[in-house]
């Protein structure tokens, strides 16, 4: 009763804040809907038992991803009467893409490759063991797989926007730190002038 | 608590005795974390004073120790002042979205056996989680005031929290690897045994991250650069008056607090003695009360941790906001990332020296 | 250079940060030198200068020849006095005002003064209550010059020998 009252609460929440993204005027406010939406869809993962997802949804999207989006946003001059312009004319293109998510969402859902092949023998009390031993065993390569495109993903990142500018003069505090006395005085010896 | 619960179930529901002994227990945590924050500035200024060779707060009671409340009722009754163009709804809301993850955080520490709000499993991951959802109150606060100084101040903020966060993330990795599990209760129950049993010994370097990393977090000296008051005046909070800047301050308090009992349960053992195994003393009669488990200790090592922010904030200077990055990238990631896979070897091969 | 192993160590151990500490922490016990101010004073010299007052001589007469020298040294234009002839062929002033707002507190009056009728005595604790009290009238100079006379005169006799 009181479980159902709490999922009902948080899922009219989430889709009011979902809706919220779409139509609000300011992109403040939008990227704050969408990070309710997150944390009501974290909690309704909670409340299905799925905690450590629900958790990790906070942790990594709520807690990173979207503090930089709102970075982004406020260090933009956004004009807000352009961004709304064309909502009617993009809102076919938009639906046609929800339609293609929802299709490719019922397929991972129902096809049978996706699915787990053997349950595990013992299932684990807690949910975050259950996630580990699936994701090193079942699903090891695909797993491995993501973390190096993920890490391929950073490097490219910082390989395009790393530029080393010749024309600007830094400090390097710990080499200058690290400077001993044979790096910087040499001695020498001379003969007297007479 | 239990005769309570009996009291109570005389005539009224049990959904609502279940609620309102929730309630109870959240204002039982509530209530001293708001205490002890005041009173931590109280400690503040006066330990600060006394390292500079003053005396600190001393007009308002015995020692200056009624201040924290003469300063209560001052922003109670001062002017919440509105910046013209600064966005109202988003102004007024950040103080309370940077308070709600400082106090939401206490639900899953447990104080001593058994006393905790909320036994979750993931309860470390549940701490991670909230302790990034701080920097919410502080970004908007910084964009809402309709201030350069602010907004620059939530700029730094977000950027180093992000960044230290991530370390903090591993630090608690080498933890969770040691003990073996996400619940705070089982984390300490794995330190038990003796004082050398505690993780401080084989993650001593770990225990230095995230203790750095937690002052970074909180944003305090000498990783201030939110406030920076000699560069952007106060940082994100500038615009803020009254009640609403106190907020802001009671909302760092509680998390410095918080950070010195998790640094203290996670690598000091939380709430067991330090004189576990010496059955000598913890079987005498009356004093085996004290040396024996129990809240007093946790409280005694979060102090330690205390102090340690304050003594840190009146020795250090503010560092350089490069310096900062460079600190949290370059040195504190990667030492952690050694660590912990120093430590996953030592537990392939089944070389645990937290398992005496 | 090679990787100086010292640098490491150094930076590893905390070694600067710990003597940093170390230091913060000899002060922590240190014993303070603070004056808890309205219970405890520090002590003043005799040549302290502090709020204005007009003395008289031991018969009562003021000393004040209104001979405007201290009108004319004060750099901060602060006094301003006019005089008369009395019957007895005296010259007194009568009107002797210090505009407190106005003075630095420079003690050039008292040095100017060739009958040490102005002073500045050690009172430092007073204050203004209503626009234009900062300006002190002859009246009130001379009470207060009466109210400390014996103090003024002990300070004045205190610094004599060095002046």
């Amino acid at each position: 009763m009181f479980q159902q009252f709490i999922f009902y609460l948080f899922t009219a929440v989430l889709i009011a804040s979902a809706i919220g993204v779409v139509t609000v005027r300011n992109p403040i406010y939008a990227a704050l809907c969408l990070i309710l939406a997150f944390f009501s869809s974290a909690a309704i993962w909670v409340l299905s038992g799925a905690e450590f997802l629900g958790i990790v949804l906070v942790l990594v999207y709520v807690g990173a991803v979207m503090v930089l989006f709102l970075f982004v946003i406020m260090m933009l001059d956004l004009n807000l009467d352009l961004l709304k312009e064309g909502f009617i004319r993009y809102l076919p293109i938009g639906l046609g893409a929800a339609l293609i998510i929802i299709i490719e969402m019922s397929l991972v859902l129902h096809m049978p490759t996706f699915q787990i092949k053997q349950p595990l023998a013992v299932l684990p009390t807690n949910n975050t063991e259950a996630l580990g031993e699936i994701l090193y065993t079942d699903y090891a390569y695909p797993f491995e797989i993501a973390a190096v495109i993920l890490v391929l993903a950073i490097v490219a990142a910082i390989v395009l926007t790393l530029r080393r500018r010749a024309d600007v003069k830094l400090q390097n505090i710990p080499e200058q730190i690290q400077v001993r006395r044979n790096d910087r005085v040499r001695l020498i010896k001379m003969q007297a002038e007479k | 608590m239990e005769a309570l619960t009996r009291f109570l179930n005389n005539f009224l529901p049990d959904d609502l005795v279940t609620f309102i002994l929730i309630l109870l227990k959240i204002a039982l945590i509530v209530v001293p974390v708001i205490l002890l924050a005041a009173y931590t500035t109280y400690a503040e200024r006066k330990i600060i004073g006394f390292m500079q060779v003053r005396i600190g707060p001393n007009r308002v009671g015995p020692l200056g120790l009624l201040q924290p409340i003469a300063d209560t009722c001052k922003l109670i009754f001062k002017e919440i002042v509105i910046p013209t163009h600064s966005n109202r709804f988003l102004f007024l809301s950040a103080p309370l979205l940077s308070m709600g993850p400082a106090f939401t955080a206490w639900a899953v520490i447990p104080f001593s056996e058994g006393m905790v709000l909320a036994n979750i499993n993931a309860g470390l991951l549940f701490l991670l989680a909230l302790s990034s959802l701080g920097v919410y109150g502080i970004i908007l606060a910084g964009w809402a005031s309709n201030s350069k100084y602010a907004q620059l101040g939530a700029m730094r903020v977000g950027a180093q929290m992000i960044s230290y966060e991530i370390a903090m993330g591993f630090a608690l990795v080498g933890v969770l690897m040691a003990a073996g599990s996400l619940n705070m209760n089982d984390i300490v129950k794995a330190q038990s045994g003796s004082i050398f049993n505690w993780f401080i010994w084989p993650l001593f370097g770990l225990f230095l991250v995230y203790f750095i990393s937690g002052i970074a977090e909180t944003n305090r000296a000498p990783f201030d650069v939110a406030e920076g008051e000699s560069e952007i005046v106060a940082g994100f909070h500038v615009e803020y008056s009254g009640m609403a800047m106190a907020i802001f301050f009671i909302a760092e308090y509680a998390n410095m607090i918080l950070i010195a009992v998790l640094t203290s349960i996670l690598f000091l053992g939380g709430w067991l003695s330090p004189l576990q195994g010496l059955d000598v003393l913890t079987q005498l009669p009356g004093l085996g009360l004290f040396f024996g488990n129990g809240l007093h200790w946790l409280a005694l090592k979060a102090c330690i941790f205390l102090f340690l922010f304050l003594w840190f904030r009146a020795t250090f200077p503010r560092y350089r906001y490069d310096q900062i990055m460079r600190l949290g990238w370059k040195v504190l990631i990667p030492v952690t990332l050694v660590w912990i896979f120093a430590e996953g070897i030592a537990i392939v091969i089944g070389w645990q020296p937290w398992l005496f | 250079m090679g990787i100086n192993f010292k640098y490491y160590l150094k930076a590893f151990s905390f070694y600067e940060l710990i003597n940093g500490l170390i230091v913060t922490n000899k002060y922590l016990t240190a014993r303070k030198i603070t004056i808890k101010y309205p219970e405890q004073k520090t002590p003043l010299s005799p040549r302290f200068r502090g709020h204005h007052a007009l003395r008289r001589y031991p018969n009562g007469e003021e000393r004040c020849i209104a001979c405007k020298l201290c009108e004319a040294v004060c750099p901060a234009l602060a006094i301003t006095i006019d005089s008369e002839e009395r019957p007895d062929g005296t010259r007194r002033t009568t009107r002797y005002e210090i505009d407190l707002f106005k003075c630095i507190y420079c003690g050039y009056c008292e040095e100017a003064c060739p009958v040490d009728a102005i002073v500045e005595t050690n009172i430092f604790e007073y204050h203004f209550e209503k626009q234009g009290e900062n300006i002190q009238t002859k009246e009130k100079l001379l009470a207060i010059g009466d109210k400390y006379e014996a103090e003024i005169a002990k300070m004045k006799a205190t610094d004599a020998p060095y002046r």
